[in-house]
């Protein structure tokens, strides 16, 4: 049992088709930069963590095709998958293998080439094949039944989750990283085409090329390679529900639960006011609203107040999506894994211009499945 | 520092995967199979309870997730429902199961039937002269040529 | 490192086409048996990881159908992952779960129905796409080339790989979670007819529906709950260059999980040392190529429940491997060897085994 944190992350450009490279290429590219950013070479690696969809790309064992790019040639090489999530739950994964002290430096990769193939209909096939394929449509649908009967619940307004994506937009400007780089503003948001209602153009995420890597170490090693790690202080997630119409629609539940339990675990109990910063899985626009509520920060159907309130911009009290979150970016498999590396290098100081000041414990969070989330605290402290 | 790519997409080979897909022939078990026969058959829906929490589920299963029980009472629910949750589809995707766009816009709905403690999803008919809104009562429209499928439903529409 | 013990096993039997039951159907069977084999219930398991493989199973996320069967909803919900690959690497996973301190009992769960789709394409889909795809090459003709220079590098001769195949079928037949439990006459291996030269029909392992479900727990409950802990001493995982960039001949991947796997446990003489192993052999061959690469030379002491040619479940199979070594370090197998007191399990995925667990367990 080793306490364990993230000692460098590289991401590759991202953007809406990679075709100047095979996705063996663009895992290589996230995994050189994460290599030089830690000060290491490969020799250094004892394990290589990796995810994606595999239906996105149409490969099997993605893990093993991909491993001249990865990493993972004669290195322990496993592979996590769990949909939307699977950048989360690589990022719980690494934190695990390396505090079981088995591993002692590990490299996290999570990539995805969505150009490759018809994004909506590879996220149908997630569905059971016999229950949900034959209305079932993708993410946006599943999200704009939620969003709709949040909308019905609280009153809340498609100008309240406007708003919301204006904030992410905006702070996607300073990342470089970002796949959409452009400011937009309410009234944009507000007249884009509607694609499901309430869900329109703008309140959704893209689909993008990208991957992200990260190394873990233990505390053997963490503090040798990197002068102010992120330490990792702890992990939960939930996923519930075997078919869609299981889910009940208010709050987000699995968050609500693993927020809870992690939550106890480290002893928080205003999160609004302990924790500096937060990378959040949000794929539309109202999640913004209505998943910050599950995570503790406002009353039920409160959301939007703390977005208006300018709480959660850049500059506010509790700064949300610095990087621009997932409306700006989306290669699912990395989607997860960069709100980890996101809050990482808060954490380090390595943020360039989107640097907060003073960030001593952020959160990220990890969305996907069947209304599934995983979430991961980080500190800047060494934990006792 | 982030490049711009150089080079354009007309400098780069691309290779088509063609017609390539997996053929599957799912089961469905032994739950699936009687609810999808009593469907064809006689037009009914039936769910299994949980002895524990009572919850009656549809889609029927062999286990009650929060409970970890075996489910065998059968309980016949519907056909007439709730509308509990819905969209309308408008924009175009590949729908896998037909390697087809799919034709939009149609009407999504959780549909709650009577009876049943979870959702069932399926097509909305939607109406001009009738926008859909949450808690309106909806009944099932059968297809003639039923084949013990989800398909054997049409669509839900206002009671 | 802190003990960690295997405290209850679990597996369906494995078949040809189990039509009446969902791979769901599957999970809950084995789990259910698993947690009966431990004398516990599913509120002392505090975490999940389940393996599986999307393409196999047909859909996206295909964990999804599996959450409500292995207990993963039950009371508030447990933490759960998913590792898509050999369910022997999802152990390495559920088994790293608890010696990071973040749990104390790991319900590890693996499945899969290749009955449902098409096997050779599921497996050429594991080749590249832009450069050998196309070949038309699946996982029998890739083990077919494999065979061929193995068996001309090492002068094997076909009656060596047709013993394997008689040795594991008669052991096979005493297993009663065995898919294929006919014994076979050497002549019989010998004459069967050719599917990749020189692969013959008797060579290939069947590929069976099923589940297969292993309970690992940290000391202190293991030695305060469970009736016959079974513990881990040495554990080894290791991936090779991809199939068209290596030496089909060899395997170092494997030389090298097993070089781990023993340094941890303290082997130095493998076949001195360890009583019984279990290989994940997809091929008759590979039982003697694995058996090089693993420094083990006593024969008779492998694939004592009949191995993967008595019966073979993608991805459940290096879980099934270490559940068998289990129950010979029990004294509880179908086919018991005497005295035994260490144990070999060993786990592979990918083409031609291209990557390898080796887990070393005592009792």
């Amino acid at each position: 049992m080793k306490r364990t944190a993230i000692v460098g992350c590289g991401q590759t450009d991202h953007n809406g088709n990679r075709f100047d490279v095979t996705g063996v290429e663009l895992i290589q590219e996230a995994v050189s930069r994460a290599l030089q950013d830690a000060e290491l070479t490969l020799d250094d690696i004892d394990g290589v963590v990796i995810g994606n969809m595999d239906h996105f790309e149409g490969i099997n064992g993605v893990e093993l095709w991909s491993i001249s790019g990865n990493g993972g040639i004669l290195k322990p090489t496993i592979k996590l998958t769990t949909g939307g999530t699977t950048g989360s739950t690589l990022a719980i994964g690494g934190y695990h293998l390396t505090a079981s002290g088995l591993f002692n430096k590990l490299l996290v990769i999570g990539w995805e080439k969505n150009s490759e193939s018809d994004t909506t209909g590879a996220i149908t096939t997630a569905f059971d094949p016999v229950w949900d394929r034959l209305v079932f449509a993708g993410a946006i649908s599943g999200l704009a039944v939620e969003a709709s009967a949040y909308m019905r619940k609280f009153g809340v307004t498609e100008k309240d989750a406007a708003r919301a994506v204006v904030r992410d937009r905006k702070h996607a400007v300073k990342n470089p990283h970002a796949h959409l780089r452009r400011e937009v503003t309410l009234d944009e948001v507000l007249r884009a085409p509607l694609l499901s209602d309430p869900i329109k153009a703008l309140d959704i995420c893209p689909r993008t090329d990208g991957a992200c890597a990260v190394i873990f170490a233990n505390e053997d090693y963490a503090e040798k390679i990197c002068p102010k790690p992120a330490w990792v202080l702890g992990a939960a997630n939930r996923h519930p529900y075997a078919y869609l119409g299981d889910v009940e629609w208010y709050p987000l539940k699995s968050l609500d639960l693993a927020a809870k339990e992690l939550y106890a675990k480290l002893g928080i109990k205003e999160p609004l006011k302990e924790i500096n910063l937060m990378e959040l899985y949000t794929p539309y626009s109202f999640a913004n609203l209505s998943w910050i509520e599950a995570l503790g920060l406002a009353k039920p159907g409160e959301g939007a107040k703390l977005i208006w309130d300018g709480v959660t911009d850049a500059g506010g009290a509790l700064p949300i999506n610095l990087s621009g979150g997932v409306l700006s970016t989306n290669p699912i498999g990395a989607t997860g894994l960069i709100r980890a590396a996101e809050c990482a290098h808060q954490i380090m100081g390595r943020a360039g211009e989107r640097q907060a000041e003073g960030v001593k414990k952020a959160l990220s969070t990890g969305f996907g499945g069947c209304f599934w989330s995983d979430i991961l605290i980080y500190g800047s402290e060494k934990p006792s | 520092m982030v490049q711009k790519n150089r080079l354009k997409r007309s400098d780069f080979i691309f290779i088509e995967s063609g017609e390539a897909f997996q053929p599957f022939q799912y089961s469905v078990g032994k739950e699936g199979s009687r609810f999808f026969t009593e469907l064809r058959d006689h037009k009914k829906f039936f769910g299994l309870k949980c002895p524990s929490c009572k919850k009656v589920y549809v889609p029927p299963r062999k286990v009650c997730g929060p409970c970890f029980k075996t489910m065998e009472e059968w309980v016949e629910v519907g056909p007439m429902g709730t509308l509990s949750a819905f969209t309308i589809l408008r924009f175009p995707f590949i729908d896998p199961e037909t390697g087809e766009k799919k034709p939009v816009p149609y009407g999504y709905a959780f549909i709650l039937l009577d009876g049943a403690s979870t959702q069932f999803q399926h097509f909305l008919k939607v109406d001009p002269d009738w926008p859909p809104t949450i808690g309106i009562r909806v009944k099932p429209v059968f297809a003639e040529n039923r084949q013990g499928k989800l398909s054997d439903i049409l669509h839900f529409e206002a009671a | 490192m802190e003990p960690v013990a295997i405290i209850g096993v679990g597996q369906t039997v494995f078949g040809s086409n189990r039509k009446d039951q969902t791979y769901a159907d599957l999970v809950y069977e084995a789990t259910t048996a698993a947690l009966a084999d431990a004398e516990l219930t599913i509120d002392h398991i505090d975490n999940i990881v389940t393996a599986s493989n999307d393409f196999f199973d047909g859909r996206t996320i295909s964990s999804m159908a599996v959450g409500d069967a292995c207990g993963a909803a039950f009371g508030n919900g447990k933490s759960i992952s998913t590792v898509e690959g050999d369910g022997s690497f999802a152990a390495l996973y559920g088994f790293s779960r608890i010696l990071s301190g973040s749990y104390e009992t790991t319900l590890v769960i693996a499945h899969s129905k290749s009955s449902e789709g098409d096997l050779r394409l599921l497996t050429n889909a594991f080749f590249d796409p832009l450069t050998e795809r196309s070949l038309g090459l699946d996982w029998v003709s890739a083990a077919a080339l494999q065979a061929r220079v193995f068996l001309k590098e090492k002068n094997i001769s076909n009656i060596q790989c047709g013993n394997v195949v008689v040795k594991n079928r008669a052991s096979g037949a005493k297993n009663p979670k065995a898919h294929v439990r006919k014994p076979l006459t050497i002549d019989e291996a010998l004459r069967s007819p050719l599917l990749s030269a020189p692969l013959k029909e008797t060579d290939v392992c069947p590929s069976s529906d099923g589940a297969a479900a292993l309970i690992l727990a940290k000391e202190s409950f293991a030695r305060k709950k469970s009736p016959h802990p079974i513990w881990i001493r040495g554990m080894g995982l290791c991936a090779d260059a991809p199939f068209g960039e290596r030496n089909l001949a060899e395997s170092k991947a494997l030389r090298l999980a097993a070089q781990k796997a023993y340094q941890m446990a303290g082997i130095d003489q493998p076949t001195k040392q360890i009583d019984v192993v279990e290989l994940s052999e997809q091929f008759s061959y590979q039982e003697l190529l694995w058996m090089e690469e693993l420094n083990y030379q006593n024969s008779s002491r492998v694939n004592l429940s009949g191995g993967c040619l008595s019966a073979h479940a993608w991805i459940v199979s290096g879980l099934a491997r270490m559940i068998e070594a289990s129950l010979q370090l029990r004294g509880q197998a179908s086919n018991q060897a005497a005295n035994v007191k260490r144990a070999l399990a060993h786990g592979q995925y990918g083409l031609c085994g291209q990557s390898h667990s080796v887990w070393v367990l005592e009792n």
